[in-house]
């Protein structure tokens, strides 16, 4: 179970720290404010934003990252749609791509839908469920000692990690980056492989 | 890397139903059913013949609709992993008259004996516990089993416990696949009412 | 009872020689016993990353990661997962990623299991909603051009489309083992 800890880390803040430095990291943010927070740092041909197909945003990661061997993936989600596909931990787990990074944004609410509470807000611990599924390298990440810590294990740890980051819930403006989904894929691609 | 278990399955289910005393019993799809059938074919039991994944869920609603009656939940590992996340969901609910049973033999029993996730290293009961069941146990030995069954009749739950099971296959025995049938003789002998 | 095992194991290997004309290099899938020989042949195979998942909406999305990277993948399940990817086929509808699923049918020719009816009679009409085009092959000897016609329209039109592979193609289950 989650211990109890106070939560302080505003979340625009922990992604700008996370991408400052991305180098040539290939992003997937999952729906809903993890999209704006990666938005608001700068939009990136290298961001493929997930604005539906919610629950999908690690396996979407863990595609990429099949596909991929050579690059580092890092998944950028919240703790709503982790939950929703929560099986794909162990889908992953099982694969074991050393390439690919989870990062939880969690504020423990559904923050599209009116901030209701999920089940993180009730003690399900997402880090410890990682671990369950098989996970090597996971944490959970309270404030910004923790995080420094976090940062280098999501871009050079052997992968799969995955970091839970406990945010607070509260608002921050909308930044939205294009969600037109045959130009966000043609971009990445054609930067990736050079063709659509 | 799977490691090979000698608790039977069959054995081990026919020897939790012995001590069920008037709980209900709710079987996910596959090879459970045929388990808990070939015991008997109490009026107590759901079998749930399809909808992979949904099978403790709809034991939690049994649970919450009928407090004062322990509800067990006996599932494969496959159709667990299909709806893992019902855990979670469970574990925020705190149901105390609840126990999820996987006899996990590592593999889809059904359907041509393909891995599982769990032959590769998923730990179930790191899941469970982690979504915040309170007790929770790995059972690999007679020894073992016979120790929990007290625990998984009547501990304070959510209970969940994994049975690692060899994966050799038992004679089908089927149970009643009317679903409608099923159904309202599992209402009426929950509640009293007629069917 | 009618299991057809030498069809089966034929049938299989013209779609996995199909697959591989295709360059399919991900295999996403529930396991089903009509896809028993692909899934081994799929596994078997080094250069195909075979991906077992836990629900089938998994596979809509790793698939998707795929194609991102530059990679083509399939979809194998059982049309009882087809309930389970719904949304998630929004994903690949409204990027157009190309998406090649192969559903092996339950519900249908001569079923067994009442509670397979339900998902099975609804599969073409639920894919059909959600913007999936339907190949449907009843006959061994059509499945493998159907899934070579499916791919097609898949990678090279960006389409998202389904190969329902008729129950009597994989015979009656043998419910007496």
């Amino acid at each position: 179970m989650a211990s109890r800890r106070k939560i302080t880390l505003d979340r625009r803040k922990v992604v700008e720290k996370i991408l400052k430095d991305r180098g040539d990291i290939l992003l997937v943010t999952g729906l809903g404010a993890p999209t704006w927070d990666a938005a608001a740092v700068g939009d990136h041909p290298n961001n493929f934003y997930l604005w539906g197909g919610m629950g999908g945003a690690v396996l979407t990661g863990l595609g990429l990252a099949l596909a991929q061997p050579k690059r580092r993936v890092l998944v950028i989600t919240g703790d709503g749609e982790m939950l929703m596909g929560v099986g794909g931990l162990a889908t992953v787990a099982v694969q074991k791509p050393s390439n690919l990074a989870i990062c939880i944004m969690d504020n423990q609410r559904y923050g599209e839908t009116g901030m209701q509470e999920t089940h993180t807000e009730h003690g399900v611990d997402l880090a410890a469920m990682a671990a369950g599924a098989g996970f090597q390298k996971y944490s959970t990440v309270y404030n910004n000692r923790e995080l420094a810590e976090a940062i280098p294990v999501l871009y050079s740890e052997q992968g799969p990690v995955f970091v839970d980051v406990k945010v607070t819930d509260a608002p921050q403006p909308m930044t939205l980056p294009p969600r037109d989904g045959p130009m966000l894929k043609h971009r990445f691609r054609e930067n990736l492989l050079g063709h659509v | 890397m799977a490691i090979s278990y000698k608790l039977q399955r069959r054995k081990v289910v026919h020897q939790i139903l012995k001590e069920r005393g008037d709980a209900a019993v709710i079987t996910g799809i596959g090879n459970a059913v045929h388990d808990v059938a070939s015991f008997n074919d109490d009026p107590k039991n759901m079998y749930l013949a399809g909808v992979m994944g949904g099978a403790s869920m709809v034991a939690f609603g049994i649970a919450l609709a009928q407090p004062k009656r322990r509800v067990l939940v006996i599932t494969g590992d496959g159709e667990l992993l299909a709806g893992v996340g019902s855990l979670a969901t469970i574990g925020v609910e705190q149901p105390k008259n609840m126990s999820i049973i996987v006899i996990d033999n590592q593999a889809y029993g059904a359907t041509g004996n393909q891995h599982t996730h769990t032959g590769s290293g998923v730990d179930l009961v790191g899941i469970a516990a982690a979504s915040g069941f309170k007790k929770t146990a790995l059972i690999t030995t007679q020894a073992e089993l016979e120790s929990e069954l007290p625990k998984i009749h009547s501990e304070p739950g959510p209970y969940f416990a994994v049975v690692k099971v060899t994966n050799k296959s038992s004679p089908r025995i089927d149970a009643p696949r009317d679903g409608t049938y099923v159904a309202r003789r599992f209402r009426a002998a929950v509640t009293g009412e007629s069917m | 009872m009618a299991t057809k095992k030498k069809k089966k194991t034929d049938w299989s290997k013209e779609v996995f020689k199909v697959l591989k004309k295709a360059d399919i290099r991900q295999i996403a899938y529930v396991p089903d016993a009509g896809h028993t020989s692909l899934i081994k042949m799929a596994v078997a195979d080094n250069a195909i990353k075979p991906v077992s998942l836990t629900s089938e909406q998994e596979g809509i999305a790793v698939l998707s990661g795929a194609w991102l990277g530059g990679e083509a993948g399939a979809l194998l399940m059982q049309s009882s997962g087809v309930g389970n990817v719904i949304n998630m086929l929004g994903m690949a509808n409204e990027c157009r990623f190309p998406l090649l699923m192969l559903v092996t049918m339950r519900g249908e020719w001569g079923e067994f299991n009442p509670w397979q009816v339900p998902m099975g009679q609804a599969t073409e009409t639920v894919l059909d909603a959600a913007g999936v085009i339907i190949h449907r092959a009843d006959d061994p000897a059509e499945i493998a051009e159907t899934v070579e016609a499916a791919a097609k329209i898949a990678f090279d039109s960006g389409r998202m489309v389904a190969v329902l592979i008729g129950q009597r193609v994989v015979g009656f289950k043998d419910w007496t083992k």
